[in-house]
C-alpha cells in the first residue's frame, strides 16, 4: 500500500483559512458584491454610455426610461452614469482613509504597547479623549477648517479612525508581547523595530484586516454623510451623498434623484460589512469553536 | 455607590476638558482666518485687522484659550460672528429638538433591539433568526439620512400620514410629537440595528452557560429563564455597547436634523460651519461635548445599576 494515502491530510494555514471562508455564505456574498462595486467603479467609462457631466436642459428630472436607466437629474444629467462614477469617490475616499487611520493607528498602538510607561499612558489617554467624542463631529470640524476636497476629507476621516485602530491595536500587542517568542527575540538581542516588525505585527495583522474592512463600510458612511451635509468632494464631481443632497427637493416628483444613489451607498457598506464579519468569523480562532 | 457616581464624575472632567481642548486648537491652529471669514473675502485689510484685535485673535494663544474656558464656564458662550447675537439664546432655542430627537430614538433602539435581540437568540439558526440578522445588517449598512428619505417617501408623500419637514410647535403636544415621529423613527431604527446585534450575540454567549442549563432544569418557566437569568447578566455588555453607539448617534442626528429641515444643534452648527462662524461652531461643540458627557455618565450609572460587582465595589 501507499504510505501517502495513510497520511493525515495536511493543508496549509491559508488553505484552511480560504476553505473555511468559502463556506461562509454571507461572506462569500459580500466578497462578490465588493468586487462588483470595485469593477464597476474603475470600469464606470465602460459601463456608463453617457457623460456624468452631460447636461440637457430640455429633459430636466426626466423620469427613468429605456435608454437612461435611473432616469435624468435637475441639469439633464443621466443619473445612472452618475451613481456609476460617483462610486469612484466613495471607494477611493473609505479605502484611502481607512489605510490612513490604520497606519497611524497601528504605528501609535503598537508603540504605546510595545514602550509602556509614560509613552502608553499618553498616547492612550489622548486616544481615549478622541474616543470619547463622535468622530463625525471631530470629521466636520477638522473639515469646516480645512475646506471641501478629495484629499482633505481623506485626512479628515482617516483621523477619526486612527484612534480606534490605536486602541485595538495596543490592546493585541500587549498580549502578543507577554508571549515567549517576544521574550526569545529580545534575549538574543533582536532590536526594538525589529521585534515590532517581526514578530508583533504578523501576528496582529489579522485583526487589523477584520477592523479595516468592517471600518471601510463605516468610512464610506461617512463620507456620504459628509458629502450629503455639503463638506465633500464640489461639485460638479457626483458622489453618492452630493447627489442625494441635490435630489431631497424634488423628492415629491423625481425621487429618483435620491433613490438610486442611497441605493448605491447601502449596497456598498453591506459588502464591505458582510465581508468584515466573514474575515472575522475566519481569522478570528476565538470564534471558531 | 454614591462613591463611585462621584467617581465617575470626577473622571469626566478630563474628557470634556481634552475635546474642549481639541475644538479649540482646530479652530485656532488651522488655516482660515475667522476674521476674514466673517468679513467675507472682499473686506479690505484694515477691517480684517481691526476684528481680529475685537476678538482678540492677536492675543497669545494662552491668554485666548484660558480667556475661552472661563467664558464656558460661567455660561457665556460669545456672540455668532455672522449675526452677532448671543449664542445662548440661539443654542437655548434648537437644544430641546435635538435632545427630544435623540432621547426618543435612544428609547426607541432599546425597546425594539433588546427584544428582537433575545428573541433571535433563542431561535438561533431559524427563520425569525436570519430574517432579524439580515435586517440588522441592513440597518447597520444604510446611512440615517437616506433611511430618513426612504421614510419621507413612504410616510409622508405617499401615505400622507405624518408631516415629512419642520420640527413643529414645542408648545403644541400633537403638532410637536407628529413631527418627532419619523426622525425619531430613523434615528431609532439604525440604533435598534446595532442593539439588536449585540443583544443577540450577549444573549448567545448568556445562554450556553451551565446556570441556565441548570435553570432550566429545575423546570423553571422559560420566560423565567431568559429574563430574569440570562437577560440579566446579558445586559451588562448591551448597556455598555449601548452607551457608546448613543454618542455616535449624535453624529447621526446631525444629518437628521437636515433631512427632516429640523431645528436643533446640528442643523444649527452646519449652518455655522458652512459661514465659517467659528465662535458659534466652537460653542455648539462644547454642547456637544457636554452631551457626551452626560450620555457616558448616565451609561456608567445604569452600569453600576445593573452590574452589582460594580455597586458593591
Amino acid at each position: 500500500m501507499n504510505r501517502e494515502t495513510h497520511a493525515p491530510k495536511l493543508i496549509s494555514q491559508r488553505q484552511r483559512v480560504w476553505r473555511t471562508f468559502i463556506r461562509n455564505r454571507a461572506a462569500v456574498i459580500g466578497l462578490i458584491l465588493t468586487i462588483l462595486v470595485i469593477f464597476v467603479s474603475a470600469a464606470a467609462p465602460l459601463i456608463a454610455l453617457q457623460d456624468p457631466l452631460d447636461q440637457s436642459a430640455r429633459n430636466r428630472l426626466k423620469p427613468p426610461d429605456e435608454t437612461y436607466l435611473l432616469g435624468r437629474d435637475t441639469f439633464g444629467r443621466d443619473v445612472f452614469a452618475r451613481v456609476v462614477y460617483a462610486g469612484r469617490v466613495s471607494l477611493v475616499v473609505g479605502v484611502a482613509a481607512i489605510l490612513l487611520g490604520g497606519v497611524i493607528g497601528t504605528i501609535l498602538g503598537l508603540v504605546a504597547g510595545y514602550s509602556g510607561g509614560k509613552v502608553e499612558n499618553a498616547i492612550m489617554r489622548f486616544v481615549d479623549i478622541l474616543m470619547a467624542f463622535p468622530s463625525l463631529l471631530l470629521g466636520l470640524t477638522v473639515l469646516a477648517v480645512l475646506g471641501p476636497g478629495l484629499e482633505k476629507m481623506i485626512l479628515a476621516i482617516g483621523i477619526m479612525f486612527s484612534p480606534g485602530f490605536a486602541r485595538v491595536v495596543h490592546g493585541a500587542t500587549l498580549s502578543v508581547k507577554a508571549q515567549e517568542f517576544v521574550e526569545a527575540a529580545r534575549c538574543v538581542g533582536a532590536h526594538q523595530t525589529r521585534i515590532l516588525r517581526l514578530h508583533i505585527l504578523p501576528n496582529i495583522l489579522g485583526e487589523i484586516v477584520v477592523l479595516g474592512s468592517l471600518w471601510t463600510a463605516s468610512a464610506i458612511r461617512v463620507e456620504a454623510s459628509l458629502s450629503f451635509i455639503g463638506l465633500g468632494v464640489a461639485p460638479p464631481t457626483p458622489t453618492w451623498g452630493n447627489m442625494i443632497r441635490d435630489g431631497t427637493p424634488h423628492l415629491t416628483n423625481a425621487p429618483w434623484l435620491s433613490v438610486f444613489p442611497g441605493l448605491a451607498i447601502l449596497i456598498t457598506v453591506l459588502a464591505f460589512n458582510l465581508l468584515g464579519d466573514g474575515l472575522r468569523d475566519v481569522l478570528d480562532p476565538r470564534l471558531q469553536q | 455607590m454614591l462613591r463611585y457616581i462621584a467617581q465617575r464624575l470626577v473622571l469626566s472632567v478630563p474628557v470634556f476638558l481634552g475635546v474642549v481642548t481639541i475644538v479649540f486648537l482646530v479652530v485656532r491652529v488651522l488655516p482660515g482666518d475667522p476674521a476674514q471669514a466673517a468679513l467675507g473675502d472682499y473686506a479690505s485689510k484694515e477691517a480684517v485687522a481691526a476684528l481680529r484685535e475685537k476678538m482678540g485673535l492677536n492675543d497669545p494663544l494662552p491668554v485666548q484659550y484660558v480667556r475661552f474656558l472661563t467664558d464656558l464656564l460661567r455660561g457665556d458662550l460669545g456672540k455668532s460672528m455672522i449675526t452677532s447675537s448671543p449664542i445662548r439664546d440661539e443654542i437655548a432655542h434648537n437644544l430641546p429638538f435635538t435632545l427630544e430627537l435623540t432621547f426618543t430614538a435612544i428609547l426607541v433602539g432599546a425597546i425594539l433591539g433588546i427584544p428582537i435581540g433575545v428573541y433571535t437568540a433563542t431561535n438561533r439558526n431559524r427563520l425569525p433568526d436570519y430574517v432579524g440578522r439580515v435586517l440588522s445588517l441592513a440597518g447597520l449598512s444604510v446611512p440615517a439620512f437616506y433611511l430618513g428619505i426612504l421614510l419621507i417617501l413612504l410616510f409622508a408623500i405617499e401615505l400622507k400620514w405624518l408631516p415629512a419637514i419642520g420640527g413643529g410647535d414645542l408648545s403644541d403636544p400633537k403638532d410637536n410629537v407628529s413631527h418627532l415621529i419619523l426622525p425619531a423613527l430613523t434615528l431609532g431604527l439604525v440604533m435598534t440595528a446595532s442593539v439588536a446585534r449585540l443583544s443577540r450575540s450577549a444573549m448567545l454567549n448568556v445562554l450556553s452557560q451551565d446556570y441556565v442549563r441548570t435553570a432550566r432544569a429545575k423546570g423553571l418557566l422559560e420566560l423565567v429563564v431568559l429574563i430574569r437569568h440570562a437577560l440579566r447578566s446579558a445586559l451588562i455588555p448591551i448597556v455598555s455597547l449601548t452607551g457608546v453607539w448613543a454618542v455616535g448617534l449624535i453624529g447621526d442626528s446631525v444629518t437628521t436634523e437636515i433631512v427632516f429641515a429640523r431645528p436643533g444643534l446640528g442643523k444649527m452648527m452646519v449652518g455655522a460651519m458652512l459661514q465659517r462662524d467659528y465662535t458659534s461652531l466652537q460653542s455648539i461643540m462644547a454642547i456637544y461635548t457636554g452631551f457626551v458627557v452626560v450620555i457616558n455618565l448616565t451609561t456608567d450609572l445604569i452600569y453600576g445599576f445593573v452590574d452589582p460587582r460594580i455597586r458593591t465595589k
